[in-house]
């Protein structure tokens, strides 16, 4: 059941340059699932719709959630603001998640590039399997992988090379020689792209998160939608809603 | 107290209902709302044939509001009298099916095979900024407004609302043809075509260029054109634009609008719909409002 609900912030920090990290107490935490996402609404009502912000972790009594965004804009700069105590105008638990019963007990690949790092933590918690996390950054601006790290092997890609391998995760396989049976993956379209290939290439399922402008978030509006090998269900034309249908798709069903 | 308002021949239990395009068919938001409690579901453009709609991105946020291009992606006519029209029967609502086309024989087409099934009453999207051929071609020229008009009359075994555009120099002029040439009702305003530019991508913020602006900055051009409108044809008049809550719909109803339907601001607050039914009933307790058709065109 999705609702719009007024939530609480429990605390609030900046864990890189301009990345934010923001524990939200909130009864929607009781279901979400790793890869699933939360709209954010900007009390600024010249900013109307609900920001995009996917769910980076649960905490263990399912009270709370954690997410961590990048600034992008003005509203994301709005929440940057957000102190502990403050209300918080949440719509959720929206999307589907990472299927994890696809990767339970397998090699799998957890993949993060960018602000397509926070969801991987939740899915590294919540995944039983032969897990190695491969995530990719512009420079040595890290975030997060001190928790990654709890959970499996972490290989760092550095755009600029200064920490890890130089180059992005991709190189990364490539140079630490590893292997999966599954990937799951968030990131941006350029590395969505390449493990798409390289998953075809191997052919091993990969399970891919998607972004795209979002209006209403609940497959109502049909904003934001991604051309897809089969005929979708809702409008029979090859284009699914990221919001509803996925975010995150199996790669070889979408034409990115 | 009684909110129920008639157009047409067709009586709603309230003069709430929702924007085309903003809503689908009532699935998704049945979830936040009980869709009982409206007047209306006025659906998704539906084509004869599935429409794919444009390329991404489809939408943006402008100050107050937002631009969209989805470029009526839709899945034909077959799908929608198979599944849509079904799951709204489940429901005590009336039921307005927007149509779309590309050509009058498109249109046509569509509204023969509704009039075979049990909805309510059609909407004529003349008016969608968003495809190139169709729509809004039809919606901007008074002649060729009538001419579409008078044809689809000659097809349709339901009542026919005419969704008006704003993008035209004198409302008056589209809202008269369409009454001439026997719509039974306006609806209006469509978007407001605009345009957003990206200036650190120096790029298009939508990739169709142009977009429609809906959401509550348009408001103020919506309550002028209902009222022009309304004041201009004896036909009822469905009144729309960035109605944000309940305030908004009495506003519309005074300007002359006999009904009134939320769109953009479904996406704002999901339960926002109902919440105007209960307003609206607020208003008409407060000022002694025995009849809402006392308040519709009230002001002069």
């Amino acid at each position: 059941m999705k609702e719009k609900v007024t939530a609480r912030v429990i605390s609030q920090t900046e864990i890189a340059n301009n990345i934010f990290d923001m524990w939200i107490e909130t009864g929607l935490a009781k279901e979400a699932h790793p890869g699933q996402f939360i709209g954010v609404y900007p009390k600024n009502k010249s900013t109307i719709l609900p920001r995009p912000i996917s769910i980076c972790e649960v905490n263990e009594e399912k009270t709370a959630l954690r997410i961590v965004y990048r600034i992008a804009g003005q509203g994301t700069t709005e929440f940057s603001g957000y102190h502990a105590g403050d209300s918080v105008e949440i719509l959720g638990i929206l999307g589907n998640g990472f299927p994890l019963e696809e990767g339970r007990g397998k090699k799998v690949f957890l993949m993060g590039g960018g602000i397509g790092v926070p969801p991987i933590l939740q899915l590294a918690k919540e995944l039983d399997a032969e897990k190695k996390i491969l995530v990719g950054y512009r420079d040595s601006n890290l975030f997060l992988k001190e928790d990654l790290d709890k959970y499996a092997k972490v290989y760092v890609a550095t755009e600029d090379g200064s920490v890890g391998t130089k180059g992005n995760v991709m190189d990364a396989i490539r140079e630490n020689a590893l292997e999966a049976d599954v990937i799951f993956a968030c990131g941006p379209m350029p590395m969505l792209r390449a493990i798409k290939k390289y998953a075809e290439e191997k052919n091993i399922p990969a399970y891919i998160s998607l972004e795209e402008h979002m209006a209403c978030g609940v497959g109502a509006c049909l904003g934001c939608v991604v051309k897809t090998k089969e005929i979708d269900h809702h409008s029979h034309v090859h284009n699914a809603r990221i919001c509803t249908d996925g975010p995150v798709f199996e790669a070889k069903e979408v034409e990115i | 107290m009684n909110t129920k308002v008639t157009i047409a021949g067709v009586e709603f239990k309230n003069p709430v209902m929702t924007a085309s395009g903003t809503f689908g068919s009532g699935m998704e938001y049945g979830e936040f709302v009980d869709l009982n409690k409206l007047g209306a579901v006025v659906t998704k453009g539906v084509a004869n044939v599935p429409w794919p709609g444009n390329p991404t991105p489809r939408v943006a946020e402008v100050y107050g509001g937002m631009l969209n291009a989805i470029g009526l992606q839709n899945p034909g006519i077959d799908v929608f009298i198979e599944r849509d029209i079904p799951f709204l029967k489940q429901y005590d609502t009336k039921i307005i099916v927007n149509v779309c086309g590309k050509t009058v024989e498109d249109y046509v087409e569509v509204v023969e095979r509704l009039g075979d099934t049990d909805i309510d009453m059609m909407e004529i999207n003349v008016s969608c900024p968003n495809v190139k051929e169709g729509a809004i071609a039809f919606g901007q020229k008074k002649e060729a407004l009538y001419d579409v008009t008078k044809e689809i009359k000659k097809h349709a075994k339901q009542p026919i609302i005419m969704k008006l555009s704003p993008n035209v120099t004198d409302i008056t002029e589209m809202a008269k043809a369409a009454e001439a040439a026997g719509a039974d009702a306006i609806s209006l305003i469509n978007t407001i075509t605009g345009m957003k530019i990206d200036i650190h991508r120096r790029a298009f913020a939508i990739a169709n260029k142009t977009g429609g602006m809906s959401g509550p900055a348009i408001k103020p051009v919506a309550v002028r054109m209902v009222y022009q409108a309304a004041n201009a044809v004896n036909i009822p008049v469905i009144g729309m634009g960035g109605i944000s809550n309940a305030e908004d719909a009495i506003e519309f109803i005074l300007a002359g609008a006999t009904a009134i339907s939320v769109g953009a601001m479904n996406f704002v607050n999901p339960y926002v719909t109902e919440e105007i039914v209960t307003g609206i009933e607020a208003y008409m307790d407060r000022y002694g409002v025995k009849d809402i058709k006392e308040l519709i065109g009230a002001v002069k």
